[in-house]
This record gives structure tokens, C-alpha cells and sequence, in this order.
């Protein structure tokens, strides 16, 4: 069942050269219990597509246009009145800096219960029981005393914990997590990840995790959309986009993995040149000026490729697909 | 959190014993003439030079001098004045005392409670009229001179408009004391208080406004939004709670140009007896005693507030708290 | 309410950017030239200073063409209204009709247009005459206190150690002493003295009195955030470099060093020639700022104060010339900041 359906989402930044289109036509569904990991680098769009579908883009200078709805219910044209209900009870958020993501001068337990009566009429003593569950639930050592601490007493991993706890506080339906390991160290990232996980299994939500991180799609999302300047250039299920990408900026990011098994790469391998500046009106494929595989053709707008789960925005069909890709590990 | 109290308490004695050697060398040490005419003041005989020169210890070093000096300031307070013959000068000092502080205290609340209103209104309703409005207000009561302020509202409220529904109540130029009526010391004060708070309201509705709106663009702001609380909440219990605190240290300083400056004009246009006047009677008189005493003590003063406010800043951030 | 910190720099090229931070110092200075200049209200606050300039400059020449010595006590001068012949100071109608009063403002450029003071005189030309000092006063003072101020920053900033803890303890005891007590206490002593510098002597009544104390009792203000800049461009990576490479101190200070300062110093500006207006007004109308026979805004203000009820224009017109000018001041100090320093390291 599809929970959260977004269609030709285009948002607009306004600047002194005029506005500025971020995010072009992006269309994305995200069904009940699954996790989409929406992958892509710095500045492709990714966090600001969710922002703009939760309604916390500073609408002065904002033009968010497409339709998002969520339970098929439309967000884009709710008053913010009806938007603060679905915000953190329906759909939290998770945000990627965990050392600036809390108030510094409050309580995480006052932050935490602060959330919960928002949304809910319970009493006091409840909420604080329940605090102290949801940090026993993120697996914060010693709970209760937790609760008094301010933010600044707890290491950027507790914060994250606390961040999750915060988030999943009212049982939301979905949560977009953004880059959530991001600013933490492997270790603690693998911590986090697996108590995503966990929690997921335990309270039933879809995620939305966003990240740049092709190894954390890999192995924490059912589905992935892969995101470049501003548009969704490949989606599909994790393991046909994984097994048989067809973007070839998919295929550089697979390829900037390096491999466990094989001949040791003599340099890691990146993919050369920089994403467009956010505003630049290009012709055709926004990747075209990289790609090793770009036509002539490349100048006008791809067509979308594919019709099931699986789809990408190129003009390589299937035939192409297979000569253009280069094998495995002849990119190094 | 001992450790830091006693770190500040340390800190503000030796501002203090700097501010002392500063005025000490100021008033005794300045090249140009004999300190010893300066205080005897206009028209001195030259037996009472001679006897000051005894008396502060001319004849000796200048530690001598600075111990002396800081001697007859606070341990025997006998400092006298030689324009008004044997007044003694400490005394005087504390009786001007409660005045300035009704002054100073109800100016600073009006101060805090009229610039959390126009910072907060002013960035909540960012960019409309209402902003821009209080913005520009701001402006001009930052680039009005205090005491000229005072002037013109004496001339509205004493003069122009003293007999219509406005002003009526205001009584003559003077202060009355908390002790002989509540009410007289109130209607007196109301005046100088609004006169006094304008200044300031200026820059710290602009400095709030400024620190509110920097605070909207922060991380925590948006996990705020994101959990779904009310624009209200964010902005009283998040992002202004969090504003206060350079509010707080800035306060803390302007209270010193407050009572050593604002403070002084502003008792001088309404006639209220505080130690501003009384400096301000001095400066005509060139009095140099009473001058002595009245910026020691009052620079005492500032220094000790600041550094209670600092050590409450402990209380507000408890990032400060360790 | 804010922009996600991704958005548009994060996607711009790294590469141009720094090369863009690689060309020389005239980018930024042009950039914020313009920024400025597209600001009205900052254009207009800079129309009205130059008008305010300009008139006080024309001050002898308005006397002339008056036909007046504004400093001149003219108790007994006659002035015509409407063709007819009318005394500068008039019986007094109020009280017991014992005093004189002085004229009221005619509104007549050709005479008296602000009415007369207590000693007769034209109050517009006076305040013109007024403006001149006030505005003299407080160029010099802020030259003073900046040149001061950034020496100092500097030395304490570069040199650190135990010249940078001596000269941030002085900067700290004199910053804690209200500003305008010291000004007092400085103003008061050396009003009641004659200062022999070997090479110019400074009498009581000069106005270097004013424009030094005023000069010195800012420096801390601006000596502090100088030092706090030097201090971070110490650990820059280009000073780095040049002191890695033996370069001599006198080149970094000059080529790496002042040029980047120079903002934070330029901000200050329009904030300190504001802060000398006011204070030089407080310091005259307390009568120990500007000394008779020389005037200024603040010394009319005070000579208006016994005429406050009667003839208030005296007392009015030189706090309206502050107020227009300080707002225009404050309107530019923002500008200018918001322009060169948008992160507010200046108050």
C-alpha cells in the first residue's frame, strides 16, 4: 500500500539572479513497512525534496510545486495548522548533524516529552514513562538519569539515539532519515543502522533514508532512487538496481565502491568532473557533461526507461546498456 | 560551579583595584598642575593647599598616596569636600543613592520587558510593516541624546501639555522618596523611566531581533518544526530562550553606561537627587572630592552588577555549568 | 523556516570557489561597494550627511550674509519683521514681567530664522558654527581612537604572550570603567589643568580636549574585536605560510595582516563618528565637553535649557541636527556592516 506518493516535485529557491529550480520533477512512492533509500552527492536535491514534502522550507522564498500526498491525503496546499499534526506524529524527521539537532538549553527528557504532548493529551508521569521506554528502546544506558542530561553532556552517537527516540516518540507511520551516520564514526554508524533496523521491525514505520552512502542502501533499503541534480535518474528495487544498474552515474557510484574481493585497486576511482551549479538551465541530461557513454542525442531531454519498478532516466536502451558499462573493476 | 564563582569574584577585585589605580592616576598623577590646588578647589587659601597636601599625603610616594586615597574613600570615610566646607563627602554619596537606583532599576525593567517585545514581535512578523515599523522606531531612539530626550519630555509634560489628561499627574521635577509615597515615588520616576528604557529598547529590540532571526536558521529550530509544535512554542521556549543568552552578557554591560552615563544625564534634566546629580553639581563646582567619590563608587557598582550577571549567566546556559 | 545547509553553495563548483578566493583584494572591496550601493536607504543616509557637511561648513558664510557674529552677545540688536523695527529681546510677558525674552524663531532665512538665544544671538547661525565643532570633534575622535585602537589590537593580537596579557588586562579594567565616567573624570582634570606636551601646549579650553578624551575612552571597544581578528588571522593558513617563510614581520603586518583587518576596522567607522556625536553632546551640555566661547550642538542644548518652556527651539534645533545626523549614522553603520561583515563581529 502506497503511504507516501510524490509526483513531478519541483522546488524553487528564490535568489537575486532569479529563482532557482533545485529539484526537477521528482517522483517517488514510498509503500507501508519498506525502507527507500534515496541516494545521491552534496547538493543533488535529496534532502531538500523531503523538507519540502514535510512543509519546512521557508516559504518566502520557496516555490514548491507537484503533488505529495501522503495517505492520500495531498500535503502541498495544507494549512500549516493541519501540517503540525501530521508533522511528527504521522511523519517524523531525523536530521543529519546530531551535535546541532537539539535545543541546547533544554532537557532531552523536556525535548522529548515536548513532542509527545503535542500530539497526544497524557499526563505527566506517562510521558516521562514513556521517554524512558523509547530511550531504553535506542538502547541509551541508564535511562532515567539520561532524561535530566542536556544535550551538550551526551556524545554525538547518544544524540542520534536521543534524535530517533524523539522521532519515533508518537509511532509514526514514516520517518526520513536524513543521512543519520553521516557525522558519526564507522563504529557508532554501524550502531545506529542497526537499531533503524530493529526499529523498524518493532514499530512497523517506513523509512525514507537518505544518504550518500551506496553501502548503507545496500544493506539497510528495499528500494532506491538515485538522485543527480536535482532529478531522480534511476529507481528500482535495491537488488536489480544493484545487479544491473542502468544510469551510468549508478554505474559510478557502484564503481567508486571498492571492492572486497579482487586485484587491490592502485587509485580509488571517482567519477570525474563536478555536478552543474543548482539553477543551471541544461538542455538535456543533467549528467551528459560526465558521462563516458553521452551522445549527441544526450543535448535534449532523456526519456524515462523502463516501466515496472525498475527506471531510469536515459536515452541507453537495454542493447546499449550492455556495451556502454564497462566490465567490473576496469574503471580503476 | 564554586570554582567559577570564586574564579569571577577574583576577577572582578582586580578590576576593581584597576579602576582605582586608573582613577588614582588620574586625579592625583595627571601632569599640568598641582593636585593639591585642583582639590582645594577655586579661590583656596594656601594654608588649606598646604593642609590637603598633608592630608593626602602629597609629601610621600605615590603608593602612599593611592593607600590613602583608598583609605578616606572606604575604611574612615571622612573625605571631605572643600567647595562646601567640611561636607562630608561619602555620606552625601549614599544618601544620593536610593534615588539613582529607583531610577536605575525601574528603567532597566521597562528596558528588558519593552525589547523582549519589539525583538520578538519584530522577528516574528519579519519583513512586514510591523517589522520595519519597530525597526525604524528603534533607529530613531538609538540616535536620540538622552538628555535631550528628557528635555522634550519635560517640555510636553511639564510645560505644553501639563494641563490636558496626558500629563496632568506628572508632578514637579524632583524625586520623592519610596519612604514618604509609594505613589509620589512612582509618578515622579514614570517620566525619567520611559525616558531612560527608550535608548536601550533601541538597541536591544534590534540586537534580539537580530539574534532571533540568526537562531531561526539553526539545526534545532528545525527538528522544533519537524516534531510539530506550534510556531508560538518555537519561538518562546526554543529559539528565544537560546537568543537570551549573549542578551544577557550584553545587558551586563550596558547597565554600566547606563548608570554612569544615561543614568546621570538623565537625573540632571529631571532634577531627580541621585549620585548623578549630585556628580553633575560637582563638575559646575569643580568638587573634585565629591567627583572622586561618586565615580569610585559608581564604578564599584558596575563592576560588581557585571559580575552577578555573568555569574547568573551560569544559571541561564548550562553549557557554562561545569 | 531555513534553508537545509545543503542547498545551493554545496552543489557550486569547489574549484571555482577557490579561485574565485585566489583573485586579488579588490573582489571582495567591489562586491561590497555594490552591495552597498544598491542599498537606498544606505545612499540616502550618505545624501543626508553630505547635506549636514555642507551646511555647517557654510556656517561663515551664513553669518555674513546675516551680517552677524553669532558669538557676540547682542542684547540690545534690533531685527526688522514685516518692515517693522523689532527688539532682539523682548519684555517679558510671563511671571511677573520682570524678564526678557528672547525672540522667537521668525522662519525668515534673512534673520533669526531659529529665533535668539539668551544672549541674543542667532540661533541658526550658531548652530551651524555648533555643527562645524560637533562634527570636527567627532572626525578627529574616531581618526584618534581607531588609529589607537587598531595599534594596539595589533601589537596585543600579533605579538601574544606576555604583552598580549598586559595590554587585554589594561583593555579589560579600562572597558570595565563606565565610559562616561571616565570621560568625566578625564574631562574634569584636565579641564582644571594646562597640558605641556613640550611640542603644542593644550590649554583648558581647546578642543583637543574633547576630540583626545573621546578618542581614548573608545578605544577598548574597538581595540577588543581588533585584536580578537588579528588574533584569528595569526592562525590563518596564509600568515602561517609567510611566517614559515621567514617573510619579516613588517610584511605580513603590512600585505597579510591590515588589508583583512581593514573591514572590521572600516564597519567601525560610522558606529564611533555616531558614539563621539552623542558623547561630545553629553560631555558639552554637562559643560565640561566644548568650552565657551566655542559651541556646539550640545552647549546650545544647554544654553536653550533656561529657555526650555518659553523659546523651546533653542534647545530643540541642535537635538533634531543630532538626531537627523546619528540616524543617518546608524543607517550607514548597518548598511556598512551588512555589507562588509555579515557575520556580526561588531556590535
Amino acid at each position: 500500500m502506497t503511504l507516501l506518493d510524490v509526483n513531478d516535485l519541483r522546488v524553487s529557491f528564490a535568489s537575486e539572479r532569479g529563482p532557482l529550480t533545485v529539484v526537477h520533477d521528482v517522483s517517488f512512492t514510498v509503500g507501508t513497512g519498506e525502507v527507500l533509500g534515496i541516494v545521491g552527492e552534496s547538493g543533488s536535491g535529496k534532502t531538500v525534496s523531503l523538507l519540502s514534502v514535510l512543509g519546512l522550507l521557508d516559504k518566502r522564498v520557496t516555490t514548491v510545486t507537484g503533488q505529495v500526498s501522503f495517505r492520500d491525503q495531498s500535503l502541498l496546499d495544507l494549512p500549516d495548522r493541519e501540517m503540525r499534526k501530521i508533522r511528527g506524529r504521522d511523519i517524523a524527521l531525523i536530521s543529519q548533524d546530531p551535535m546541532t539537532a537539539l535545543t541546547p538549553v533544554h532537557t532531552i527528557g523536556a525535548q522529548i516529552a515536548e513532542q509527545i504532548r503535542a500530539h497526544e493529551d497524557v499526563s505527566r508521569k506517562a510521558v516521562r514513562a514513556r521517554a524512558v521506554e523509547l530511550l531504553r528502546d535506542v538502547r541509551i544506558p541508564a535511562p532515567e538519569q539520561a532524561l535530566d542530561r542536556f544535550p551538550h553532556e551526551l556524545s554525538g552517537g547518544m544524540r542520534q539515539r536521543v534524535a530517533i527516540a524523539m522521532a519515533l516518540s508518537c509511532n509514526p507511520a514514516l520517518v526520513v532519515a536524513d543521512e543519520p551516520t553521516t557525522a558519526l564514526d564507522t563504529t557508532v554508524q554501524a550502531q545506529v543502522l542497526d537499531l533503524l533496523r530493529a526499529l523498524r521491525q518493532s514499530h512497523g514505520s517506513s523509512v525514507v533514508l537518505i544518504t550518500h552512502d551506496m553501502g548503507v542502501v545496500a544493506e539497510m533499503a528495499d528500494r532506491v532512487a538515485v538522485m543527480y541534480a536535482g532529478r531522480v535518474v534511476e529507481t528500482g528495487p535495491v537488488a536489480d538496481v544493484f545487479n544491473d544498474p542502468w544510469h551510468p552515474y549508478t554505474w559510478g557510484l557502484l564503481a567508486s565502491i571498492p571492492p572486497l574481493t579482487g586485484p587491490r585497486q592502485g587509485r580509488l576511482y571517482s567519477i570525474p568532473g563536478m555536478p552543474p551549479a543548482p539553477g543551471t538551465a541544461l538542455p538535456g541530461c543533467a549528467y551528459a557533461a560526465r558521462c563516458p557513454s553521452a551522445m549527441p542525442i544526450c543535448q535534449t531531454p532523456p526519456p524515462e526507461q523502463g516501466d515496472g519498478a525498475h527506471r531510469a532516466l536515459c536515452f541507453l536502451d537495454a542493447g546499449q546498456r550492455a556495451k556502454a558499462r564497462p566490465k567490473a573493476g576496469a574503471l580503476a | 560551579m564554586l570554582a567559577t564563582v570564586l574564579a569571577r569574584l577574583a576577577q572582578m577585585i582586580f578590576v576593581m583595584f584597576g579602576i582605582s589605580v586608573l582613577v588614582f592616576l588620574i586625579f592625583f598623577a595627571t601632569p599640568g598642575s598641582d593636585p593639591a590646588a585642583r582639590i582645594a578647589g577655586r579661590n583656596a587659601a594656601p594654608e588649606t593647599v598646604e593642609q590637603i597636601r598633608r592630608e593626602f599625603g602629597f609629601d610621600r610616594s605615590l603608593p602612599v598616596q593611592y593607600a590613602v586615597m583608598m583609605k578616606r574613600l572606604f575604611v574612615t570615610r571622612d573625605l571631605t569636600s572643600f567647595v562646601n566646607r567640611g561636607q562630608k563627602v561619602i555620606p552625601q554619596v549614599l544618601d544620593a543613592v536610593p534615588a539613582t537606583l529607583s531610577l536605575v532599576a525601574g528603567a532597566a525593567v521597562l528596558w528588558v520587558i519593552g525589547s523582549l517585545f519589539v525583538g520578538v514581535v519584530a522577528a516574528a512578523m519579519r519583513d512586514t510593516v510591523v517589522d520595519r515599523g519597530l525597526m525604524i522606531l528603534s533607529l530613531i531612539g538609538i540616535s536620540m541624546p538622552v538628555f535631550w530626550l528628557g528635555e522634550v519630555m519635560n517640555l510636553l509634560s511639564q510645560s505644553r501639555f501639563h494641563d490636558t489628561w496626558l500629563f496632568s499627574w506628572v508632578p514637579g521635577l524632583g524625586y520623592v522618596p519610596l519612604s514618604e509615597s509609594v505613589g509620589g515615588w512612582f509618578k515622579a520616576l514614570v517620566i525619567p523611566w520611559i525616558t531612560l528604557a527608550v535608548l536601550y529598547i533601541g538597541i536591544y529590540g534590534r540586537i534580539l531581533r537580530a539574534n532571533l532571526i540568526e537562531a531561526y536558521s539553526e539545526d534545532y529550530i528545525r527538528t522544533a518544526r519537524a516534531k510539530g509544535l506550534s510556531p508560538t512554542r518555537i519561538m518562546l521556549r526554543h529559539a528565544l530562550r537560546t537568543s537570551l543568552l549573549p542578551f544577557v552578557t550584553m545587558f551586563g554591560l550596558d547597565f554600566g553606561a547606563l548608570v554612569g552615563g544615561a543614568a546621570l544625564l538623565t537625573e540632571v534634566v529631571f532634577g531627580l537627587n541621585g549620585v548623578g546629580r549630585l556628580t553633575f553639581h560637582a563638575l559646575q563646582n569643580l568638587d573634585l572630592p565629591v567627583i572622586l567619590a561618586t565615580v569610585i563608587y559608581a564604578s564599584f557598582f558596575v563592576v560588581a552588577a557585571n559580575a552577578v550577571v555573568d555569574m547568573l549567566y551560569a544559571v541561564i546556559d548550562p553549557r557554562v555549568r561545569k | 523556516m531555513s534553508l537545509p545547509a545543503d542547498s545551493n553553495q554545496a552543489a557550486a563548483s569547489p574549484v571555482a570557489a577557490r579561485h574565485l578566493a585566489a583573485v586579488s583584494a579588490r573582489g571582495p572591496w567591489a562586491l561590497a561597494f555594490r552591495r552597498l550601493r544598491r542599498n537606498r536607504s544606505a545612499v540616502a543616509s550618505v545624501v543626508v550627511l553630505l547635506i549636514v557637511v555642507l551646511l555647517t561648513l557654510l556656517a561663515p558664510v551664513y553669518a555674513d550674509y546675516l551680517g552677524v557674529d553669532p558669538f557676540r552677545s547682542n542684547l540690545r540688536g534690533q531685527i526688522e519683521i514685516g518692515g517693522e523695527a523689532v527688539a532682539v529681546m523682548q519684555q517679558s510677558t510671563t511671571g511677573l514681567g520682570l524678564g526678557v525674552t528672547p525672540i522667537g524663531p521668525t522662519w525668515n532665512p534673512a534673520g533669526y530664522m531659529l529665533g535668539a538665544d539668551n544672549q541674543g544671538r542667532d540661533v541658526a547661525a550658531r548652530l551651524l558654527y555648533g555643527g562645524r565643532n560637533s562634527l570636527l570633534i567627532a572626525g578627529a575622535a574616531t581618526a584618534i581612537c581607531l588609529v589607537l585602537a587598531t595599534l594596539v589590537g595589533i601589537v596585543a593580537g600579533f605579538l601574544g604572550g606576555v604583552v598580549d596579557m598586559v595590554l587585554s588586562r589594561i583593555l579589560d579594567v579600562l572597558w570595565a570603567f563606565p565610559v562616561y565616567l571616565l570621560a568625566i573624570s578625564l574631562s574634569i582634570v584636565l579641564l582644571t589643568s594646562t597640558i605641556d606636551l613640550g611640542i603644542v601646549t593644550i590649554t583648558a579650553g581647546s578642543l583637543a580636549l574633547p576630540i583626545f578624551i573621546i578618542g581614548i575612552i573608545y578605544v577598548p571597544y574597538v581595540a577588543r574585536p581588533v585584536r580578537a581578528r588579528v588574533l584569528t588571522l595569526r592562525q590563518s593558513e596564509f600568515v602561517l605560510a609567510a611566517v614559515g617563510l621567514g617573510l619579516p614581520t613588517q610584511r605580513i603586518l603590512r600585505h597579510d595582516i591590515l588589508p583583512n583587518l581593514m573591514p572590521t576596522i572600516i564597519v567601525f567607522v560610522p558606529i564611533l563618528l555616531a558614539l563621539a556625536i552623542v558623547t561630545e553632546s553629553a560631555l558639552s551640555y554637562l559643560s565640561i565637553g566644548v568650552q565657551p566661547p566655542d559651541a556646539s550642538w550640545g552647549t546650545i542644548i544647554q544654553d536653550g535649557q533656561s529657555l526650555l518652556y518659553s523659546r523651546p527651539a533653542v534647545a530643540l534645533a541642535p537635538g533634531i541636527a543630532i538626531v537627523i545626523t546619528v540616524l543617518a549614522l546608524n543607517v550607514l553603520g548597518d548598511a556598512v556592516r551588512d555589507a562588509l561583515d555579515p557575520r556580526g563581529q561588531v556590535r
